[in-house]
């Protein structure tokens, strides 16, 4: 509850903030320390300090789970805020707005994540998505900005309406909104309920970007200002996931049986689709945006399994997804060119910055000594102690081996190939914040018990 | 505490090499870690044989129980110990050898060393896929920076071909240990894990596939002579010397004991697959011209052997397996050295361009023959130890009725090895000198004492291979007893 009003709170300050403050540098401190802010009352909401008690009515619920949640992401967006603030600033002349914006989309993941009604679901996903609209298309003279915003806009719009339509049928199959109540009532499984979950699954499957709902990811991941994709692919993604998590586990749970093979097959087709069109682009961007498709197909396993691990893993992976895809992104924000051969011997220019990308996709390739492959193994852990559907563990492991190839590809342009040197800005302070990523992804690594361990004490 | 130094000082000095800028003092700096680490190990053999010296265990991943569990058992012993004389080795054999950036190549260098020895510690399961990963990510940098010029293609190919291994592997830790009965990565609750018979012959595959592909075994073998060709040479010296022992060891403590029953059902595929790569990889070795690629293609021989006397699971073909892993790895660095030292001085690894070299460089060809008869198991050299025990293992097998047949075809393979083996010799090393030889080629001191060392271990072994005997005989007692072998007994 504490993060909620604040972020809500500084979103409205952040979008005055321009008429008072005059120099770039002040919006820019403003909008970090509020975030340190929010972060340090989400923890301080943890260890049980309220400042706010304000009754919803059992709308929505504030336990453990989505508080870690929430700061996983506020403490991930801080770093994306170190790393990325700058070039946020760059995009174009309404800097404090972006910022206002951002806060918005946190406010909307507090909602997402603590949500005990569809009507709060439903107005927290909105509150996600419309503020992206207008940053994909922040960049008002790139024709190909404009494009990814309406197209993101056309169907974003489409699959709220589906959801809503998911909404209404469920409503009026058991007659209330509440996530809570349905439960009893649920498990006879009418076809009104169970249309309204499909059409929920469908639009949730779009908001992760999971096959065959994805088709609007690369096109907007692409046109969108680096800055912005970076920021959708992982802190709002990981939210759209806590959603989709949390809806399946408390609203649909007792329904495992009928929804676990539809979820088995969208999480396949998802790792297929992500991965195999991933290792034929030619551009680094756009390769992380299919990517991050596949990414999230292996965090679908999470809804697919719905056990302890799963839960478990879905942090990790979060982290873990989330830090490695900013630092990239942070890093590629820099060049000129986003193609493979742009990143020929950045190595020999820039070893440090090397070193944490190549950290960071092996990460993301999830191998051992990172987070990325903890996160993994917690996710095909809990797949597997499913006992059933041996096929999809062992085809999202193979699938891991394609994604190998194009993480890889990048490691190999950076180290193994010759290049022009290209000089870029970058600040002590941008190397420290990339350090210090690198070293949490190595130690989450190590020991992932970090952050598990706020789940249970 | 003996195999946590053994792990910790080459990582720790392997960070500190990236630091140091002058080529001599990372030289020295590795050459002082990997003697400390050989002088940790051989206490470890000799003096601090206590128990409470020889394994070290802490609580890692508290939640889904595993450890931070490492020990040194017989094969441990052997294993460590080769992995900590060959880097000594390797690093004085090639001290004249030249590399760009020289801090991040004996920084990797000793990072894999650290890596190598975790797999050959590690009793936990997670641990061993841990290291097991991260011994190769030093290899591919490696081999991708420091190769020749088809370097980026073929070292991908290794990558990914291993990486698909051991991602299988992976899964097979993981369905194994959610049928443990406490839920434990530990070694023993794996020995312990009644595996569902419907499921164990898959996982026994899966498994397989991540230790075929490490040796290799015909038909997962492809990406290893192009990987051995084109790796720097003191690379492919560890590939073939100790990484490929990674997969041995893999499959006896890892599935031997834990799978024992789809262990005896598969052994006949298995050994048939291991013996046909055998004999594919001989005659493919007596057609080669490159140097580099027939050693290659001789190793996939000698490691399809320790695999096929594994599956007949008796206690002689285990003990010789274990010595011949250790002499495997010291006579292919052997050959390595003079193919390194041939290429350097001339500049080629053709047979057909070399020949005449014993008139010049006799020292040389003295060393090399020794070794190279050693490699094809003369009596009297260590290879002819640990090969007569694996074929009286072999011949000896209680669990398979095509012993007499497997025995018949591996043997053939000794002579074909003799076969390319000798012929190398002749051509390169006597016949008439050529223009490119006529020079010839004095050996360094460095490298007089790197060889000379190589064929002290072949006689000394050669002669009295109790030593190694003693040490592995209780491991191997230990894994067949998991394996309930006396279920079979005649």
């Amino acid at each position: 509850m504490n993060a909620l009003l604040l972020t809500a709170v500084l979103g409205v300050v952040m979008m005055f903030s321009s008429l008072l403050l005059k120099s770039k540098t002040a919006v820019r401190i403003l909008a970090v320390s509020g975030l340190v802010l929010v972060l340090v009352v989400n923890v301080l909401e943890m260890s049980g300090v309220i400042f706010f008690r304000i009754d919803t009515k059992g709308m929505m619920g504030f336990d453990r789970f989505a508080l870690l949640f929430n700061t996983i992401l506020f403490a991930c967006t801080l770093a994306y805020f170190l790393l990325s603030a700058r070039d946020i600033e760059k995009v174009g002349p309404n800097y404090s707005e972006y910022f206002a914006l951002i806060y918005f989309v946190l406010c909307g993941v507090t909602l997402v994540s603590s949500f005990r009604s569809l009507l709060v679901l439903f107005l927290g996903i909105e509150i996600l998505s419309i503020p992206l609209y207008i940053l994909t298309g922040s960049d008002k003279k790139n024709l190909k900005s404009n494009e990814a915003s309406l197209k993101y806009f056309l169907l974003g719009a489409f699959s709220t309406g589906l959801m809503l339509m998911g909404i209404a049928l469920i409503y009026g199959a058991t007659g209330t909104f509440s996530t809570g109540a349905l439960v009893s009532t649920a498990t006879s499984g009418s076809a009104l309920f169970i249309a309204g979950m499909l059409l929920l699954m469908f639009s949730m499957s779009f908001k992760v970007s999971a096959a065959p709902f994805h088709f609007w990811t690369p096109d907007v991941y692409d046109g969108a200002p680096t800055v912005f994709t970076s920021f959708m692919a992982t802190i709002v993604k990981a939210a759209a996931f806590i959603a989709f998590v949390k809806l399946f586990n408390e609203l649909f749970g007792s329904l495992q049986q009928q929804w676990q093979l539809l979820i088995a097959i969208i999480t396949a087709i998802t790792l297929f689709i992500g991965n195999i069109t991933a290792v034929f682009q030619q551009s680094v961007k756009r390769m992380l945006a299919y990517s991050s498709i596949s990414q999230a197909g292996f965090m679908m396993m999470a809804i697919y399994a719905m056990n302890t691990d799963a839960k478990e893993g879905l942090l990790l992976y979060s982290a873990a997804y989330c830090l490695a895809t900013i630092a990239i992104f942070a890093v590629l924000a820099k060049l000129k060119d986003y193609s493979f051969d742009g990143l020929n011997a950045f190595a020999r220019d820039q070893p440090l910055l090397a070193a944490v990308v190549t950290i960071c996709l092996l990460s993301l390739a999830g191998i051992p000594l990172t987070a990325g492959f903890l996160s993994k193994f917690y996710m095909l852990k809990a797949a597997a102690a499913t006992g059933k559907y041996t096929w999809l563990v062992i085809f999202a492991v193979l699938m891991a081996v394609v994604s190998v190839y194009y993480y890889f590809r990048v490691i190999q342009a950076m180290y193994f190939r010759d290049g022009e040197t290209q000089t870029i800005e970058i600040t002590p302070a941008f190397k420290l914040t990339l350090v210090a990523l690198a070293a949490v992804i190595i130690l989450l690594g190590i020991f992932p018990n970090l952050i598990l361990y706020w789940l249970y004490f | 505490m003996i195999p946590v130094l053994l792990i910790v000082i080459p990582l720790v000095y392997g960070l500190g090499a990236f630091l140091i800028k002058n080529e001599r003092a990372v030289r020295s700096w590795t050459l002082l870690s990997s003697l400390i680490t050989l002088a940790v190990s051989v206490l470890g053999l000799t003096i601090l044989k206590d128990d409470s010296f020889l394994q070290y265990r802490t609580s890692w991943i508290s939640s889904i129980n595993t450890s931070f569990s490492v020990k040194l058992d017989g094969m441990g012993q052997i294993l460590c110990f080769l992995t900590a004389v060959s880097f000594p080795l390797v690093f004085i054999s090639t001290w004249n050898s030249q590399y760009r950036k020289p801090n991040n190549f004996f920084a990797l260098m000793l990072l894999m060393q650290a890596g190598l020895m975790g797999v050959f510690l590690a009793m936990d399961a997670l641990l061993f896929y841990f290291f097991w990963e991260l011994a190769l990510i030093p290899a591919y940098f490696l081999c991708s920076q420091w190769g020749g010029e088809r370097r980026i293609a073929v070292t991908f190919k290794f990558f990914i071909y291993t990486f698909t291994g051991s991602i299988l592997m992976l899964v097979a830790i993981i369905y194994i240990y959610l049928q443990t009965p406490d839920h434990s990565f530990d070694i023993s609750a794996f020995y312990n894990a009644p595996v569902n018979t419907g499921r164990e012959s898959w996982l026994f595959w899966l498994m397989f596939v991540a230790f075929a592909i490490k040796m290799p075994i015909w038909p997962l073998h492809t990406w290893q002579p192009d990987t051995y060709e084109q790796s720097p040479t003191a690379v492919t010296m560890i590939l073939s010397g100790v990484m490929v022992k990674m997969g041995v060891l893999g499959m006896i403590r890892w599935l031997m004991p834990v799978l024992h029953l789809s262990f005896y059902q598969w052994g006949d595929t298995v050994s048939t697959l291991a013996i046909t790569g055998m004999i594919y990889a001989s005659l493919i070795a007596i057609q080669q011209d490159d140097l580099k690629r027939l050693v290659a293609y001789s190793s996939i021989a000698h490691i399809g052997l320790m695999c096929a006397t594994l599956f007949a699971e008796t206690q002689s073909g285990m003990q010789g397996v274990m010595i011949q892993m250790f002499n495997h790895g010291i006579n292919i660095i052997g050959l390595w050295i003079v193919i390194e030292l041939i290429e350097r001085q001339f500049g080629t690894r053709k047979i057909s361009q070399l020949g005449g070299l014993a008139q010049r460089s006799p020292a040389m060809a003295i060393l090399l023959v020794i070794v190279a008869l050693a490699n094809i198991g003369l009596p009297l050299t260590n290879g002819f130890i640990g090969e007569f025990l694996m074929f009286n293992g072999i011949f000896a097998s209680s669990v398979t009725k095509y012993y007499i047949v497997f025995t018949a075809l591996a043997g053939l393979t000794v002579i074909l090895a003799a076969v390319y083996t000798l012929n190398m010799i002749r051509k390169v090393f006597y016949g008439d000198t050529n223009a490119l030889t006529a020079a010839g080629y004095s050996l360094r001191f460095n490298e007089k004492m790197a060889l000379a060392i190589i064929v002290v271990f072949v006689f000394v072994l050669g002669l009295y291979p109790k030593l190694f005997l003693e040490i592995t005989r209780e491991t191997s007692e230990f894994i067949l007893n998991k394996t309930e072998i006396s279920l079979f007994k005649k």
